[in-house]
């Protein structure tokens, strides 16, 4: 099976551990990876701050680049919640204001496409355990897209639960916005702040080492919060943790 | 004053309120209490109904329907109510409104109005208006009372006093009571019971008094003329009932076409909102019969705003917001922020689409409330008829960062965007520019890469308030990109 990686721009240019975990895992077990050069960022960032016409170029190139993929694989819930869910709503729009088709037609194209890291593995490949090894007690909090955009639901506990080594423990409050919400955290930033420190001291509470979540950007909200505030927790992407093995673990 | 008036003077950005709330250390522990507290009971109650969803689905559905069709059902409701010895009034905007009510009042020789709890009139600030007129109008919800009571302003939709603890209600009773009507008992503790006890002994003598009641309506009924007030104190329906006078204002959006639609809401409404299986009184009321309540009824219909909502496609959906509040239990960003912050009669995310609909974008805080949420989608996920508030929200920043096509008082026009968004312009199409251009991203990235160890640990202007709270990633020494070439070669 050949599959494409959407790897997302945060990941691309600061988080590049988390595509290259992907790219092992998804190797390991079987599958064979591109990275179709021609990708960029989905668009989010301009969409749900208020500026759809600037999105529609990104959508364009998008879906451009997975054309001829039947499998695209994004280690980003709110990436793939942005193609799956807000890409028809663009190309729609787009129709409605008499600027044609094309646009809804590539968003219809590729949206069904475009699955996040755990559907893939769990609906697609049918695998829970994917020979991981991580020795440390792990929380995980599951991120609102892929919460309530994408349907996850237990997918990736039941992934980490099957890790070797690794103690799955409850996140007390895991379903409530950890106060990232993109261009939310710099516009309301107390708010913003108050959510996020919040959520550490959840996790703190849990008595985990690692704060797993699977969007690295509500992870550089988290973690910036828990290096700031000098804290013992650190909070590492799903994907890495399912990439470790005993004998490549995770550094 | 013309315009869409939601009864509240100037008020700050939101970000500023909220930031404040957000510091308020008992602020915070009372809302986080009371908004925990009420959605685990919530998700008990909408757990124990197997059709939930199905009833989700019902609701929205009669709701789009009679908006669709809202003018046959307006008059529908006209003549019904006409018939059954009512009077309707239309009412374009809060001013109208106003004088209608307080004419009404006047024409009666009375001098004091008892009311239900009711969003309504606090929307149009009829309160203030009839007391401009000399006339006084006594709330008589409990929260509504201690709101009042404590010159305050409501924070919730449900529990407009969410914000005080019995410490706080304690002392404005005791402060405050004896200068309205019957005081506070001597001593008075901060026990519920006791509290609740002072609060019917003080509102007796009000009920029994009173000649004129002022209510809302939670829906009425196009067929059968008839007006619906959910309620759990009982105070509502005393005020329903005994005086000689009642005089309904009512959101033209809150009708539905036929009396057995009310199955689904009766459903709906009480689980979602009191976390109750039924609310305990629901009272309903057609018209005026002889020597049975009233015996003169007043319906005015209001619209500041409404129809000019229902114009705009995506945004017309928050007209289906039964007022039911659970959306504010469940978001992450009311709990911290509180009510206040929100500048309106209507807080929390329904506020945050409701209000820069009917008021306009046009005020900084009507400008900010769009981007009051973090599109968690908890709200819509609880919302009884399923209100997409995130994508509403989503409509309206558009809105807001770059103009478009609305309907004011009925004439379509194009707004210009906001001010103070013309660097957030430039900064996301500059973004757009780059991100278009994948050999420009991978030269931004490596020199990102080349200058990571000169990045400074705080950032300035808006990237500041990141760095106020939050350390900043680490730059890689390679991108994925990268990686990907020297790893594996150029594909594609």
């Amino acid at each position: 099976m050949r599959v494409a990686l959407f790897v997302t721009c945060v990941n691309d240019a600061l988080y590049p551990r988390t595509g290259i975990a992907v790219v092992r895992l998804l190797e390991r077990l079987g599958v064979d990876v591109d990275f179709p050069e021609a990708q960029s960022c989905c668009g989010q960032p301009q969409y749900n701050t208020g500026y759809r016409h600037e999105t529609e170029p990104l959508l364009r190139r998008t879906a451009k680049a997975f054309a001829g993929y039947e499998y695209v694989v994004t280690p980003s819930g709110s990436c793939a919640a942005m193609i799956r869910e807000h890409y028809p709503r663009i190309g729609r729009k787009a129709a409605g204001e008499g600027r044609g088709t094309e646009l809804a037609e590539a968003a219809e194209s590729l949206a069904p496409r475009v699955y996040e890291l755990t559907e893939f593995l769990v609906d697609v490949l049918g695998v829970t355990d994917v020979g991981a090894y991580f020795p440390h007690t792990v929380t995980y909090h599951p991120s609102c897209h892929g919460l309530r955009s994408l349907g996850l639901g237990d997918r990736p506990r039941r992934l980490l639960a099957a890790v070797k080594g690794l103690d799955l423990v409850e996140l007390p409050g895991a379903e409530e916005c950890c106060g990232f919400g993109g261009t939310f955290a710099v516009k309301n930033p107390d708010v913003s702040a108050a959510m996020g420190t919040d959520k550490i001291d959840n996790a703190a509470a849990s008595g985990a080492e690692v704060l797993c979540g699977a969007d690295n950007s509500c992870l550089a909200h988290l973690d910036g919060l828990l290096r700031r505030a000098d804290a013992p927790l650190r909070a590492v992407h799903l994907a890495e943790i399912l990439a470790a093995t005993e004998e490549e673990p995770l550094s | 004053m013309t315009g869409t008036y939601l009864g509240m003077p100037a008020f700050p950005a939101f970000p500023e309120a909220a930031g404040e709330a957000v510091r308020d250390e008992v602020l915070r522990a009372n809302l986080r209490h009371a908004t925990h507290t009420i959605r685990d009971k919530r998700a008990r109650a909408v757990a124990e109904l197997e059709d939930w969803d199905r009833l989700r689905a019902a609701g929205k559905a009669i709701k789009d329907h009679t908006l669709r069709h809202l003018d046959c059902y307006l008059l529908q409701l006209e003549e019904s109510v006409t018939a059954a010895g009512g009077t309707v009034h239309w009412a374009a905007d809060a001013d109208e409104a106003n004088r209608i009510v307080t004419d009404l009042v006047r024409a009666t020789g009375e001098r004091e109005v008892v009311k239900v709890k009711s969003m309504a009139t606090q929307e149009i600030g009829l309160n203030e208006a009839l007391e401009a007129a000399g006339i006084a109008a006594y709330e008589t919800d409990l929260a509504e009372l201690i709101v009042q009571l404590g010159h305050d302003r409501p924070s919730h939709i449900l529990v407009p006093a969410i914000h005080r603890n019995r410490g706080e209600i304690r002392d404005i009773f005791r402060s405050e009571m004896g200068s309205w009507g019957r005081p506070a008992p001597e001593g008075l503790g901060d026990d519920p019971r006791e509290l609740a006890e002072a609060a019917r002994l003080h509102l007796r003598e009000k009920f029994l008094r009173a000649e004129v009641a002022v209510s809302g309506a939670n829906f009425m009924v196009a067929e059968t003329g008839t007006m619906v007030v959910f309620e759990s104190e009982g105070n509502g329906r005393m005020c329903l009932t005994l005086p000689e006078t009642l005089i309904s204002v009512v959101g033209i959006e809150k009708v539905v076409p036929t009396f057995r639609d009310l199955e689904v809401f009766l459903q709906t409404l009480p689980r979602s909102s009191t976390a109750e299986r039924m609310n305990p009184y629901t009272t309903m009321w057609t018209g005026t019969a002889a020597g049975d309540g009233p015996s003169a009824f007043h319906l005015v219909l209001l619209d500041n705003g409404r129809t000019d909502t229902l114009a705009d496609e995506t945004g017309r959906q928050a007209l289906r917001c039964i007022r039911c509040s659970a959306c504010l239990n469940v978001c992450p960003v009311y709990e911290r922020a509180g009510g206040h912050a929100y500048g309106s009669v209507y807080p929390g995310p329904i506020g945050a689409i409701l209000s820069p609909q009917l008021r306009g974008t046009g005020s900084e805080i009507d400008a900010t409330l769009p981007y009051a949420s973090t599109l968690c989608g908890a709200c819509y996920e609880v919302c009884p008829v399923a209100i997409d508030i995130p994508e509403v929200l989503v409509h309206l920043r558009e809105r807001v960062a770059q103009g478009g096509p609305v309907t004011r008082e009925g004439i379509r026009v194009t707004l210009r965007p906001a001010h103070g968004h013309t660097a957030e312009r430039a900064a996301m199409r500059a973004a757009r520019l780059l991100l278009d251009r994948p050999g420009a991203l991978r030269a931004g990235e490596r020199l990102l890469a080349r200058a990571r160890r000169l990045a400074p640990r705080r950032l300035p202007g808006p990237g500041r308030a990141w760095t106020d709270t939050r350390a900043l990633p680490a730059i890689p020494a390679e991108s994925f990109r990268d990686w990907w070439t020297r790893e594996r070669g150029t594909s594609q």
